[in-house]
């Protein structure tokens, strides 16, 4: 705004004119760009997640493939007792969803099938899944459970954590889905022999004897599928902390150190009347092992570790209450984090109940080697005072972390992961369940630690998500996208790095832009010495047409300072610099550019050579995963004109970047003004160094 | 092998065994230690205030010392230096990363020890005695030993310094197991006890030895209940604490059984069938000779 | 009769000498307790670890009036395990050094006796000096 001098007002207004007319006029008619995209849906990972995605989809008429590891789904919640805050039993609310899904014939499941490979993008991922061999016939299998009792292999069943035994063929769990047996592969002695020496092999054949169904086939061979889909919506799940790597709590080492969801178990074979692990009288839980401990790199909370163990706690009091037992239990906890609906209740109805929660974080167990009784020694922080107390058990809050299984997921489909290991949403407010590859979802505890409600309020997210992108039968996009002259392209891939959607790939000998992927930032340009790549709407021929524009008529005592303000926040600022009416020099110049990573050092340098006094690089504070990267680029090319300016004895202030939030209103003034200062500080770039830049650019840029 | 050796003050009076054994033991394997030459204490504990640059002057004048052995041809390429007493080991190491760390320091410490010939460059690495046994491998430490140790149930004390931080720890501060399996190696056997890295009382027990009878108490009985017959340590100031101040033990808790309490070079040194002259056991508080004898072993 | 404290903007002054002094980020110390239940020393100690960390953030100097600080071995239990990773043993240096370099001495030497002296060997007079005086 130029209140002052009304004249020189006009002469930018022309300015400014001249500016925007040379963009039009390198205009190229362009279309909206459509991809055709169908129905069809891939849901890794059959957990509670999982299973409600697949449900959604499946009743909106979309296809769904539902791939999962294990032999049944149902994932952790089948694992568990009861949960919070309701008290309902896990295998009943979940039993019935579980129900759903092959009475689905939108939904087709392939259990105990592991993800092989994943290729190709949104609206055309060519997926290959490998179905391990269960040995049973599914179709004859009538889950009569009569080939258990001739097994001779018993195990640690681990779908129990270990609380209770299996057998080697065996049915995962009662309300299992599909509800078939299966041979475990790797501990069948019949099995293991066949693997060993290529043969069918007479070891064993007990558990075919007794099949009145004749489906156990020795025989049977894993299976692969090829198959492919438009969205995939990734529902991995989690593991829990591996305790032993706190071994100053003694999991592992002392038998009465059990972890969290081993007493699940404990609880549901109680509740079933079946005898399992005498809990004792004295019962201490130790909260965050594995959660908020930098020695162990977690510094991250796992969010319902305090619900499980009020839980917990709840659970096995009022059952002894039932049973005229006594049971004396401690939480030791260092914050109670019970923040959900009708959770702070809950939390208070335990404390009601005469569970003792104190404050205070455990540094050590100690096991009086004769009794196998546990010390704990603590420091009640509310009370000053230090505890050394005796119990009967200690159980360990375990943390969550990524599955192994998600691990192996965001390798292949390359998602990126969060600094505290999990998979990495695209925004973590606006876009929660997104990743930053189009057509792929996350959902549930594979993008974070989260109880039930939310995981199933996220695997609906991702449902909609899906159908979002595909319920039109195309997706269409702006055209604000890379493109490239294929004749220029030398095939040197410099770009292909540069992309952080990774929508540049190299064919027969020349690189190709998905315009799907592309985000239009600009990124790759300055990468490309022989500008092959370029960018619609913001092509280089149109941006040097500005900056000329905007440089042509420059005269003696006039100084042009050019501001390029990304759309997502610079722009709008410059924008609302104006709406306010605030002063500012009349030497500014703003140009709009889709991400400051758009404008190259050698547009840059070109500027200067043309007689720029000043460049200030307007972008975002926020972090946009669209751009990720982007202002490190951007950043990293206003320290190469520095550089060389400085080389040149020019003043490297003249060029700046700074990352602004649409509230920041008076620093972009203030910084406005400070460029235009700088600019008329100095004299203007002399016609020598003009010379030197316009003539050593691509030496300076290019040359190693 | 050569190895620039730093003794300490302590090993040269009171714990002149400990030297003594180690330096005989080391010979048996193949491992020379060069004393440094002009060698100075250490310090005893390390500096942590974060403005200190002063404390460190000590520490650093000797890896100046290492630097000009390998100059003067007394060692070859050997930037290591070998320590014994823990305590030592504990503090040059945390100098010498503190110096690594802020080199202006490093700088300042330089310019100040201008006399010196030549400057620190932070190049040294501190080892105790225990890492380069393991890095040379326990089974040649099995090959040396002349006299079986098999009826010894001993309890390695590693007390807070060869642990402790973990950055210059010489094994998981949680779960260590270097000097058990140095224990198996002499072919002793290694006991598995809680208070193996619980502190002595280091240097309280100048003026406070009451704090100090109570940790050893502590420490030594869960030794015993273990089944530990004889307890080993690297740290002259732990051996004082857990061994010397037995009879102020014995003081307070009349019930107190005594319990000897060795250097690890000392049994090291019988495993290997030393002399009495080089076992040293007489430089012990606790008589060990009596155990050992009734335990089979001749010393 | 309980403490009352005013906690005054120069209590900060305090808390800041001790940051420096130690080099550790004591207002990240959430007084979960760790500290105080590996410390083999809170049988002779007045206030745990993490009080004395919380009375440090609080700035309230008169955390140096207990005998705590004096009677730190500098063990790194604390060290070790704290979830944080700060290192309470450089925290109380900073208290004692505080004290110290007012010229103040915890322990006489004339006070010690003398079959003690000779009987205490020099590693353990050197580091109590070096702890314990100016």
């Amino acid at each position: 705004m130029h209140y002052d001098d009304k004249n020189k007002a006009t002469e930018k207004a022309k300015n400014l004119t001249k500016i925007g007319i040379e963009k039009v006029r390198n205009n190229k008619p362009l279309e909206t760009i459509e991809t055709p995209i169908g129905k069809r849906v891939l849901v890794i990972g059959g957990g509670i997640a999982g299973i409600q995605a697949a449900l959604d989809l499946g009743d909106a008429g979309y296809e769904v493939h539902l791939v999962e590891k294990n032999a049944t789904i149902g994932g952790r919640m089948a694992q568990l007792s009861r949960t919070f805050p309701t008290n309902d039993c896990a295998a009943c609310i979940l039993g019935s969803k579980m129900a759903a899904i092959p009475k689905n014939k939108n939904i087709k499941l392939s259990n105990y099938s592991e993800i092989e490979k994943i290729e190709g993008t949104i609206g055309n991922f060519n997926v290959t899944i490998r179905k391990k061999p269960t040995y049973v016939h599914a179709d004859a299998c009538v889950s009569c459970g009569d080939c258990v009792a001739p097994c001779p292999v018993s195990l640690k069943d681990e779908m129990q954590w270990g609380v209770t035994k299996r057998k080697s063929i065996y049915l995962p769990i009662d309300f299992a889905v599909p509800n078939k047996y299966l041979i475990d592969g790797d501990k069948c002695l019949n099995i293991k022999a066949q693997k060993k020496t290529g043969e069918p092999s007479k070891v064993c054949r007990l558990c075919e004897k007794a099949c009145h169904q004749g489906a156990i086939d020795f025989s049977m061979k894993a299976e692969k599928e090829e198959f492919i889909v438009d969205t995939i919506i990734v529902a991995t799940g989690h593991d829990v902390f591996d305790a032993t790597r706190k071994p100053e709590y003694g999991y592992g080492k002392y038998e009465n150190v059990m972890i969290a969801p081993e007493v699940e178990r404990v609880i549901v074979h109680k509740g079933e009347g079946t005898p399992t692990i005498d809990m004792g009288e004295r019962i201490a839980f130790i909260q965050c092992v594995g959660s908020r401990d930098e020695q162990i790199g977690r510094e991250y909370c796992s969010r319902v570790c305090c619900m499980y163990a009020t839980k917990l706690s709840q659970l096995i009091k009022s059952m002894a209450n039932v049973n005229g037992e006594n049971k004396d239990i401690y939480v030791f906890y260092t914050d109670m984090r019970t923040f959900g609906k009708g959770y702070e209740e809950y939390y208070k109805a335990t404390q009601r109940m005469g569970v003792k929660f104190v404050r205070g974080r455990p540094a050590e167990v100690i096991e009086d080697s004769v009794t196998k009784k546990l010390i704990i020694k603590v420091e009640d922080t509310l009370n000053n005072i230090i505890i050394e107390s005796e119990f009967d058990k200690v159980v360990l809050s375990v943390g969550m972390q990524l599955s192994e299984g998600g691990n192996e997921i965001a390798e292949i489909l390359k998602l990126p992961k969060s600094e505290d290991g999990f998979l990495q949403e695209a925004h973590p407010k606006f876009r929660p369940v997104d990743t930053s590859k189009d057509g792929i979802f996350i959902a549930g505890t594979a993008q974070g630690p989260k109880d039930i409600p939310d995981s199933v309020a996220q695997a609906s997210a991702t449902a909609a998500r899906a159908m979002r992108l595909m319920n039109q039968g195309k997706i269409t996009e702006e055209p604000l996208k890379a493109f490239i002259e294929t004749d220029l392209c030398d095939g040197c891939e410099l770009c292909i790095n540069s992309c952080p959607p990774n929508a540049i790939t190299m064919q027969n000998g020349k690189v190709v832009v998905n315009p799907v992927m592309c985000k239009g930032c600009g990124m790759c340009i300055a990468s490309c010495h022989a500008d092959a790549i370029d960018l619609n709407m913001y092509t280089n021929r149109q941006m040097l047409a500005e900056v000329e524009a905007a440089l042509k008529d420059k005269k003696e005592d006039e100084r042009i300072v050019l501001i390029f303000a990304n759309d997502m926040c610079g722009y709008k600022l410059a924008d609302s610099v104006g709406t306010a009416k605030k002063a500012y020099s009349d030497a500014i110049r703003i140009i709009k550019v889709p991400s400051t990573s758009r404008i190259t050092p050698q547009l840059m340098l070109q500027a200067f050579s043309m007689g720029a006094d000043g460049i200030l690089l307007a972008d975002c504070e926020i972090k946009s995963s669209d751009f990720a990267g982007s202002i490190e680029t951007a950043i990293n090319y206003v320290d190469k004109v520095k550089n060389i300016l400085t080389e040149i004895d020019e003043d490297p202030e003249r060029v700046m970047i700074f990352q602004f939030a649409t509230v920041m209103l008076p620093k972009f003034v203030a910084l406005m003004n400070q460029m235009s200062d700088i600019a008329y500080k100095n004299k203007p770039i002399s016609d020598k160094n003009k010379e030197i830049i316009h003539k050593n650019i691509s030496k300076w840029l290019f040359e190693k | 092998m050569k190895i620039p050796y730093y003794p300490g003050c302590t090993l040269k009076s009171t714990a002149k065994h400990f030297e003594d054994s180690a330096i005989e033991s080391a010979k048996k394997l193949g491992i020379e230690f060069v004393e440094l030459p002009r060698w100075n204490c250490c310090g005893v504990v390390a500096s942590l205030a974060d403005d200190d640059i002063m404390h460190h002057l000590a520490p650093v004048r000797n890896m100046i010392r290492v630097l000009e052995m390998n100059r003067d041809g007394l060692v070859k390429n050997e930037k290591r230096l070998l320590t014994l007493c823990s305590m030592c080991y504990s503090t040059l190491k945390r100098s010498n990363q503190r110096v690594n760390e802020l080199i202006d320091d490093l700088d300042v410490l330089n310019d100040f020890m201008y006399k010196e010939e030549v400057n620190y460059d932070g190049s040294v690495k501190i080892v105790h005695f225990l890492e380069i046994l393991k890095e040379m491998g326990f089974d040649k430490i099995k090959e040396s030993v002349t006299k079986s140790l098999e009826n010894l149930n001993v309890a390695a004390y590693y007390g807070c310094k060869l642990l402790r931080p973990k950055e210059i720890g010489i094994d998981n501060s949680e779960v260590p197991i270097i000097f058990e399996d140095f224990i198996s190696a002499i072919s002793a056997k290694p006991v598995d006890w809680r208070n193996k890295s619980k502190c002595c009382g280091s240097f309280l027990t100048v003026d406070n030895k009451d704090v100090v009878v109570e940790l050893g108490y502590s420490i030594l009985t869960n030794a015993q209940k273990s089944g530990a017959d004889i307890i080993v340590t690297t740290c002259p100031l732990c051996a004082y604490n857990l061994d010397n101040r037995q009879k102020n033990i014995k003081e307070k808790y009349p019930e107190f059984k005594e319990i000897p309490v060795v250097y690890f070079t000392q049994l090291m040194a019988l495993a290997f069938g030393l002399s009495k002259e080089v076992t040293g056991f007489d430089g012990n508080y606790i008589d060990p000779v009596k155990l050992l004898k009734s335990k089979n072993i001749k010393v | 009769m309980i403490k009352r404290v005013k906690i005054k903007s120069s209590n900060r002054d305090f808390l800041k000498k001790v940051e420096t002094l130690s080099g550790e980020d004591i207002t990240v110390c959430d007084r979960c307790g760790v500290c105080t239940g590996s410390c083999p020393l809170t049988i002779e100690m007045e206030i745990s670890p993490s009080n004395i960390m919380k009375m440090v953030q609080l700035g309230q100097e008169d955390v140096m009036d207990y005998n705590s600080m004096w009677v730190c071995s500098t063990c790194n239990y604390c060290t070790a395990r704290c979830p944080r990773g700060l290192d309470v043993s450089k925290v109380t240096e900073a208290l004692r050094q505080i004290k110290l370099r007012q010229s103040f001495d915890k322990i006489d030497i004339d006070k010690i006796p003398k079959e003690e002296l000779r009987e205490l060997p020099q590693i353990a007079l050197i580091g109590a000096f070096r702890r314990l005086t100016s």
